[in-house]
């Protein structure tokens, strides 16, 4: 395959090397179908497992049969929990500090959990078996509404838990200054409140979740495949519910087919697949079907917030919020911070803001577990949602334009680094000149021109606007961590004699293209080709210990780890250059790929040159051995901050309500793009993904807790149809405190793009019909009630 | 039940269960993973083959429907060491990330070229409609089939 780039030479060669638009490296499998996902491995003698699970929001479990599911031909096991019992598997603990049923014993607490595991020859045997299984279920009353999870009749989900006594999953926890905030409502000229919700979706990767497992009874040796973001973090999980030694423990993620946050947790399946090849000695392969993946896996948001804003002298001034966090039947949430609510509390947004205070308190209901950061950084997409909807409250009481109150209230440049009142630090940023062009792309005077005139029309046209500020690269050791573990990546880079140069990362690509970019962040550095350097990752044995790909981390972190390593190996290059030139490094210079001497440029030494000699015998510097290579961790000083300018249009047919977003304008500032192919391509996934959460995508319950949005039928993601063209921009301000000046920006596009679209719908009806408030997702049916005065939130 | 099939030109026959799905059915053949499965209700399109040159779900489709039908897989797109121009055009618009739904987008788009070599955009997007990627927003998907078609009509004028 030609592979083709477009970006400078180096100074030296007509080759292309470093940042710029590469083609991806990794394309060249996956467009011949030769990728290899989870259930593309297939082991000797391997068997596959099935889980029952529970029909029940919440039932007591009275007795469960196996022996007709053992009966069947092909079955080789069943496991229930009180087997897990004996081999101290039958509950495993959260990345929050919970403690989750792998199966089920005492009862069930939400419908699909996991009640039994079927090991059979076949797929088809194990799912036939699961219908033989009979289980007695004693139903209970069942909470779905996190509200009414708090009153004092609500029955009691969490009985397992020593000393629960009700369904508060943890206490109310506190962000800002409320006396402080008090005062900035008191002298507020204006002041707004809003109750929203912002709903239960589902990240659904288009591969599901499962894994293989092997473990060898003779060596003890546990062998897992199994596409997850931070495989060296469930290498460590497995060790210490298992009891097995780490270093017998390898997992493979091999290549994943999407993430988003929904592949960080570890599921009972996956216990279930590992207990399920120790108990029947053979490689046990599981993975869920669809409908398993939208009812059990972790689900994304579920807050219920009310938000109040002031403003004074026509500048926003204090924000407070109230959160109700629903966790579901355990507190599973993946986030890493020592904060509750992981980083709900940046809420305060890209303003100057007098004052702030939040408040979050967490319920438990008779809903799947999950709280996962689908493509967010650990409640920001929340956060977002709230501040940015609440700034287009306070312009709509106001009267004012909702980009002006923006400009008004911004955080100035010369303001950075700002300490926002919640406490975070934002690095670097020029929020107005961002905010602009994307005016400039929008058109923005001419879009309102043509508001006004389809409203004289009786066309129903909106015009919604969202500026966010993320923080992203988890991250700084004083305030957060995974299970006692820092937040930190390590890069292991080696450049072999030949000039080829292999790095191994700890971040772990589900599609963002990491073969590329790390590649070229070595090129960039070293002034190797990109295709002349491999980038590994995703095996526990082969790379250097970090924790993984999730909250737009990699670049952040594992791409910070590579520029520093590159570098290191840069200097050594430089000193063994110096003895091959007989001279003193400090005479040398650097120009990309080469060091030569000061005053005399003919005379240098290629970097596949001081490689070659590295390994050659030949006279090392004093003190040196041989060899070309570095290792090093890095530990990030502080998040770093991207954020964005992004505007939606939308059209709402007056007849259906259906709402159609026509133009979407998305200019993001993620400081230095490494690949901006690449940078593109997110951004485009995440604002299809922020269209479904704000226009389809919901998981709801019926009030005897059904999920109601169990397939693709009813879950509802958005096609080619759905998504326009996106037209995008960017602003570049370097992170000051990363290796390349690069910030995270996967996430940002879909944390940015619902409170803009939403802000849109209500712009469109505002006048016409007096709509200041709908909850997303924005259906027909849910619009439709907004324009008749009813605005109702999703169940 | 023995089953025959030909798929990517070649004829394989196996003693399969009747409820056999055609996905697992290629599946279950030696090299040929690519056709992938993603959801249970004829949604997502991961596993869209070529049966007599018409996309179907093979998710939806039982092997033993296909006996005596030609099924075209992605495994059969490049022909000695040449890549399809679609599948050339992913590469160079960026039209894949995790891949998972390439193929199925790729024998999907091969078949609209086959009916219609220059489709505007709205019929490109029309054509996908039936398949989910959950990570491109879909905007380079359709240039990598406008990149395709290009190509292919600039290949039919120099012959
Ligand atoms: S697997 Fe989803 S449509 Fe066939
Ligand atoms: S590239 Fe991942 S689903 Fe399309």
């Amino acid at each position: 395959m030609a592979v083709t780039e477009e970006n400078l030479p180096s100074p030296r060669q007509e080759r292309p090397i470093g940042f710029g638009r590469l083609k991806r490296k990794e394309d060249a499998r996956f467009i011949r179908g030769q990728g290899t996902y989870l259930d593309d491995i297939r082991l000797p003698g391997m068997l596959h497992g099935a889980l029952l699970r529970s029909p029940y929001a919440h039932a007591r479990i009275v007795s469960i049969d196996t022996s007709e599911a053992l009966a069947l031909p092909g079955v080789a096991a069943v496991v229930t929990a009180k087997d897990l019992e004996t081999l101290g598997l039958a509950w495993m603990p959260t990345i929050s500090y919970d403690t989750q049923a792998v199966l089920a014993g005492d009862k069930v607490r939400f419908q699909g959990q996991e009640v039994a595991f079927v090991i059979a020859e076949t797929e088809y045997i194990a799912r036939d078996a699961l219908g033989l299984i009979d289980v007695e279920y004693e139903p209970l009353d069942a909470v779905v509404d996190a509200r009414r999870a708090l009153h004092e009749d609500a029955p009691l989900i969490r009985d397992d838990k020593e000393g629960q006594v009700d369904n508060v999953a943890s206490p109310t926890w506190e962000a800002g200054d409320q006396e402080a905030t008090d005062r900035a409502f008191a002298e507020a000229d204006v002041v707004v409140s809003r109750d929203m919700i912002y709903p239960r979706c589902h990240p659904a990767p288009l591969e599901t979740c499962g894994m293989i497992a092997d473990f060898n009874p003779e060596t003890g040796q546990l062998d897992i495949y199994n596409g997850n973001q931070a495989p060296n973090v469930h290498r460590t999980v497995y060790a210490h519910v298992a009891g097995l030694a780490e270093h017998m423990i390898r997992i493979r993620c091999n290549d994943i087919g999407g993430g988003f946050g929904n592949k960080v947790p570890v599921y009972p399946g996956y216990v279930c697949a590992i207990a399920g090849s120790i108990v029947a000695g053979v490689p046990v392969k599981w993975i869920e079907d669809r409908t398993e993946n939208l009812v059990s896996t972790g689900f994304a948001r579920d807050y219920i917030m009310r938000g109040e804003m002031c403003a004074k002298d026509g500048r926003i001034t204090g924000l407070r919020v109230d959160v109700i966090a629903d966790h579901g039947a355990f507190d599973s949430t993946a986030q890493p911070t020592k904060f509750p609510a992981g980083f709900f509390h940046i809420c305060c947004g890209s303003y100057d803001l007098q004052a702030a205070h939040v408040k979050v308190k967490a319920v438990y209901t008779n809903k799947a577990p999950g709280g996962v950061a689908y493509r967010c950084s650990f409640r920001i997409t929340e956060a977002v949602y709230l501040v940015e909807r609440m700034v287009n409250a306070l312009a709509l009481e106001m009267g004012a334009d909702q980009i002006d109150l923006r400009m008004r209230s911004f955080i100035a440049p010369e303001q950075f680094p700002y300490e926002t009142t919640t406490g975070w630090t934002f690095d670097s940023g020029n929020y107005a000149e961002t905010m602009k062009v994307a005016m400039e792309i929008a058109g923005y005077d001419d879009l309102l021109r043509e508001q006004a005139d389809k409203r004289e029309r009786g066309e129903l046209m909106g015009i919604g606007v969202s500026f966010f500020t993320e923080g992203v690269g988890a991250g700084p050791r004083k305030h957060m961590d995974i299970l006692g573990l820092s937040m930190n990546d390590g890069a292991d880079l080696r450049v072999h004699p030949s000039g080829k140069a292999m790095v191994s990362i700890s971040a772990q690509t589900q599609g963002q293209g990491h073969e590329t970019t790390f590649a070229q962040i070595v090129a960039e550095e070293l002034g190797l080709p990109p295709e002349d350097i491999e980038v590994r990752h995703g095996d526990t044995d082969r790379t250097p210990y970090g924790l993984g790909t999730y909250g737009s981390r990699s670049t952040p972190v594992s791409g910070a780890a590579v520029g520093v390593v590159s570098r290191k190996v840069r200097d050594r290059a430089r000193l063994i250059a110096a003895t091959m030139l007989e001279t003193r490094p400090e005479d040398l210079a650097w120009e990309k790929g080469r060091w030569y001497v000061r005053g005399d440029p003919e005379q240098g030494a290629m970097i596949e040159e001081i490689a070659r000699y590295a390994y050659s015998g030949e006279p090392m510097p004093e003190g040196m051995e041989g060899g070309l290579d570095a290792q090093v961790i890095y530990d990030p000083p502080n998040l770093t901050y991207p954020y964005g300018a992004y505007i939606a249009v939308v059209d709402i047919d007056p007849d259906t309500a259906q709402v159609t977003v026509r133009r979407f304008i998305a200019v993001d500032d993620c400081g230095v793009r490494i690949n901006p192919m690449i940078v593109e391509g997110q951004i485009h996934g995440g604002l299809a993904e922020g269209i479904g959460i704000a226009l389809m995508e919901v998981i709801t319950f019926d009030a005897e807790g059904n999920c109601l949005n169990s397939s693709f039928m009813d879950y509802l993601i958005p096609t080619a149809l759905e998504v326009p063209e996106f037209e995008l921009g960017e602003t570049v301000t370097p992170c000051p405190h990363h290796p390349l000046g690069a910030k995270g920006v996967g996430e940002s596009p879909n944390v940015g793009s619902p409170p803009a679209i939403v802000n849109a719908v209500i712009d469109a009806l505002h006048q016409t019909h007096g709509v200041t408030h709908v909850d997303m997702p924005c259906t027909p049916a849910r619009v439709w009630a907004a324009m008749q005065g009813r605005p109702e939130p999703p169940q | 039940m023995q089953v025959t099939l030909t798929i990517n030109g070649r004829e394989v026959s196996r003693d399969v269960e009747p409820r056999q799905l055609l996905v697992h059915f290629i599946r279950d053949t030696p090299g040929l993973t690519g056709t992938h499965w993603g959801c249970d209700t004829s949604n997502c399109g991961a596993c869209v083959v070529l049966m007599d040159g018409t996309p179907i779900k093979s998710c939806t489709t039982l092997a033993a429907m296909c006996v005596g039908h030609e099924i075209a897989t992605v495994e059969s797109l490049e022909v000695d060491g040449e890549l399809d121009p679609i599948q050339q055009g992913f590469h160079e618009m960026h039209a894949l990330h995790c891949g998972f739904c390439t193929p199925g987008m790729l024998m999907t788009t091969r078949a609209l070229l086959n009916e219609n070599p220059r489709p505007t955009d709205q019929e490109i997007r029309t054509a996908i409609s039936g398949a989910i990627c959950r990570c491109t927003g879909y905007q380079n998907i359709v240039a990598a089939v406008r990149w395709a078609a290009e190509h292919e009509a600039a290949f039919q004028q120099e012959i």
